[in-house]
């Protein structure tokens, strides 16, 4: 929702794609009357993959910027009990958020033009005991990414994927987050609206977690696998 | 989490959350023993804290309509008012009334009841609010107004969030013609030549003066008093006329540390007041100045109130009956004067006639001091207590974070009426701040 806000505020009109689309009236509402622009909402589920035709087809305009930030946390310790939660974790992270910027990403091509945005996480950066499975999936996210941006590169498409940190939002909500590494919603938006612009490729939000994972991915996994972090 | 108002004093270790619906609201608040709302904190002292639960209204910061023929703006009670300069200002649409920072919510600017430069011509902020929709006791929400459950509209307006938690209202915003403001500076070499210039100057829609704090004897109140009218489209030079809302982004300075108390010596205000006053005193004439700096001269420096260092600082704003008020005022300022600790800022202004049932404002002149935190600085906010006793002013709850119950009761009799009005609505059990524990409210 933050990055709505923020691309409104650049005059972009807005689609908006959701489950239960029409609970976010409110939310049209308010950025329309914010930033004087139009808001349409759409109905989305990542999970229903064969919709995804449908739904693009559906938009009416193609979206000159499209940027998923469909993720779930899940609850670690169930995800190991219980494979059904392990699934709508992995499918959730990666084969939703994959599949539906693999339709977008036909339809940018065909047109030539478009910028894809694929939020991950820096926990997709190394597997750790505490979160491993939403981890895995985002890693898969981000290497799908990485392939489709390869894969576009020269045909006029720009592909950016966004590595945040700690954000305060619903998904942390109640979660003990060390304050010094926890950033707005608003400033992951100032980010990738900047880097949209700049057609970076690849970001962390905020910076020190470039810091953090660099060195977090060259313990050795001898050394690692003993840690708790 | 540690929490405190804009002055930084007093920091309480206080729950917060931030609800982002209704129904999270409502969850919240009936699960515990008491609360309070709290906007963006810009009140300076403990208002907005309650150390079992300060409920945030930072997600709850929706727009939901806006009526282009009468400028009614229907929004959540977490809207920033900076935020609807910046929506509707570039659509002709100013704040009706507007604190001296946009760093406020809608919510904080009903419970406080503000008031701006134009209090002598328009009044409080209760002049432009239509309706409120609010949060009682039992979780229900109610919407008050000018001819629905009066009584809980009008103690809702300056009632310090201590009547419920404001979810959404509606307000009048004024239509204007470009984002200028014509300014004209008057020098007055004293109290009573300030009060004079106030007085011919009342057709003015704005007026302020920033006073010498420093000045003393035959100098005693020396100020610029600073009038402002919206700038119309014909008043404008034709490069501003052609885009009249358009302003220059300014550059934002924060200030990123506490600076050391030992920075705000004597010496170091004096000097700042010296260079304002003589400034100042040239530009008489009139001039263009655009919004932002016209209403809002502090926001551009963010976090401004770290200058007064770890310890905080506190603002002494009281308002003084008409008659008493040159008396008042000068007992005041004599006191400061000799106490030797100039105030960075002095500001006062005119207030109108008021007619409402806790709200600060009163017709007289209001005056407000701010002090870094010490020891010779509180023993002197004591002294001014006594004087606003004495002169029968009162003092702004949004404002203070220090004065005791029996100083509330002395200045306004209207206080225990307000306890009976919380006590009978069942309010009282479930709304409470620190600064309302403090005061026995
Ligand atoms: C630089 C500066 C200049 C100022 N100039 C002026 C001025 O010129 N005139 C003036 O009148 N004031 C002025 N103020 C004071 C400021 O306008 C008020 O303190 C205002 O209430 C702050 O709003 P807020 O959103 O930050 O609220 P907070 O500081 O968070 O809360 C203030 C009070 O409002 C209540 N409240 C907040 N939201 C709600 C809600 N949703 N429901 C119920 N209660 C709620 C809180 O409980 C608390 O009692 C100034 C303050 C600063 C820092
Ligand atoms: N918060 C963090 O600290 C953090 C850190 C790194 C990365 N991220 C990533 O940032 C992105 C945004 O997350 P957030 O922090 O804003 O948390 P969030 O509020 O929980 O957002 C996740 C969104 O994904 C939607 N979603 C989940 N499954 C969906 C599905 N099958 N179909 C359609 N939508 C679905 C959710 O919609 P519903 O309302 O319908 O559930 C929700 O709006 C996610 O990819 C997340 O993994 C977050």
């Amino acid at each position: 929702m933050a990055v709505a806000h923020k691309l409104a505020s650049m005059g972009h009109p807005i689609q908006l794609a959701a489950r239960g689309a029409n609970s976010l009236l409110a939310d049209k509402t308010n950025i329309e009357l914010r930033y004087n622009v139009t808001v349409t909402l759409h109905e989305f589920d990542a999970l229903a993959l064969d919709t995804h035709d449908a739904f693009v087809a559906g938009l009416g305009e193609l979206p000159q910027i499209a940027v998923c930030a469909v993720g779930l946390l899940g609850d670690q310790y169930q995800a190991e009990q219980d494979v059904q939660v392990a699934s709508l974790i992995v499918r959730s992270n990666f084969e939703g958020p994959a599949s539906i910027l693999g339709v977008l990403a036909n339809h940018f091509e065909k047109r030539g033009s478009g910028i894809l945005v694929g939020i991950s996480s820096v926990a997709g950066e190394r597997g750790r005991a505490t979160n491993y499975v939403y981890g895995s999936a985002k890693a898969g996210f981000t290497a799908f990414l990485s392939g489709l941006r390869n894969r576009l590169a020269r045909k006029g498409i720009h592909v950016l994927t966004v590595l945040p940190g700690f954000v305060a939002t619903r998904m942390t909500e109640g979660l003990d987050l060390p304050a010094t590494l926890t950033t707005q919603p608003s400033r992951v938006a100032e980010a990738i609206a900047h880097a949209c612009k700049r057609k970076k490729n690849v970001i962390y939000v905020g910076r020190v977690w470039w810091l953090i994972t660099f060195v977090i991915r060259r313990i050795p996994e001898a050394l690692f696998k003993r840690l708790r972090i | 989490m540690k929490l405190s108002g804009w002055g930084r004093y007093p920091l309480i270790e206080a729950s917060t959350y931030a609800p982002r619906s209704e129904d999270d609201l409502r969850d919240i608040l009936l699960s515990k023993k008491s609360v309070i709302a709290r906007g963006n904190g810009r009140a300076y002292g403990d208002s907005a804290i309650n150390a079992d639960a300060t409920l945030e209204t930072r997600c709850l910061n929706r727009m939901i309509s806006f009526d282009q023929t009468s400028g009614q703006l229907v929004a959540e009670a977490g809207v920033l008012l900076g935020d609807i300069v910046a929506a509707f200002l570039p659509r002709g649409w100013f704040p009706m009334v507007t604190p001296g920072t946009k760093f406020v919510t809608l919510g904080g600017a009903i419970a406080a009841d503000v008031h701006g430069k134009n209090h002598h011509k328009e009044g409080s902020f209760r002049t432009c609010v239509d309706w409120i929709d609010i949060m009682g006791s039992d979780g229900e929400v109610h919407r008050c107004s000018w001819d629905e459950d009066r009584d809980l509209f009008d103690y809702t307006l300056g009632g310090m969030g201590l009547t419920g938690v404001i979810l959404r209202a509606a307000i009048r915003l004024r239509s204007v013609e470009s984002g200028w403001m014509r300014q004209r500076t008057i020098a007055a070499p004293n109290l009573s030549a300030a009060l004079e210039a106030f007085e011919v100057e009342k057709n003015a829609t704005y007026s302020v003066a920033w006073i010498d704090c420093c000045a003393s004897n035959r100098n005693l109140g020396r100020s610029l008093v600073i009038l402002g009218e919206h700038a119309k489209l014909s008043e404008l030079p034709s490069s501003k006329a052609k885009e009249p809302f358009h302003k220059k982004t300014k550059w934002k300075i924060s200030i990123p540390f506490d600076f050391p108390s030992i920075f705000l010596n004597r010496f170091s205000v004096r000097a700042f007041n010296n260079i304002y006053y003589q400034s100042g005193a040239k530009k008489i004439d009139v001039r263009l100045v655009d919004w932002d700096s016209y209403f809002y001269p502090l926001d551009s420096v963010l976090n401004w109130n770290r200058i007064y260092g770890r310890k905080g600082f506190s603002q002494f704003q009281c308002v003084f009956p008409l008659e008493q008020s040159e008396a008042g005022l000068t007992a005041i300022l004599e006191e400061v004067a000799s106490a030797g600790c100039g105030s960075f800022l002095a500001v006062l202004k005119r207030f109108g006639p008021q007619d409402s049932s806790f709200s600060f404002p009163m017709e007289g002149y209001t005056l407000a001091l701010d002090f870094p935190i010490n020891d010779k600085t509180l023993r002197l906010a004591e002294k001014l207590d006594q004087i606003v006793i004495d002169f029968k002013g009162r003092f702004y709850l949004a404002k203070d974070s220090r004065i005791s119950a029996q100083t509330l009761r002395a200045t306004d009799v209207r206080a225990d009426k307000f306890c009976s009005v919380r006590n009978a609505r069942g309010l009282s059990t479930r709304f409470a701040s620190a600064q309302a524990d403090r005061l026995v409210l």
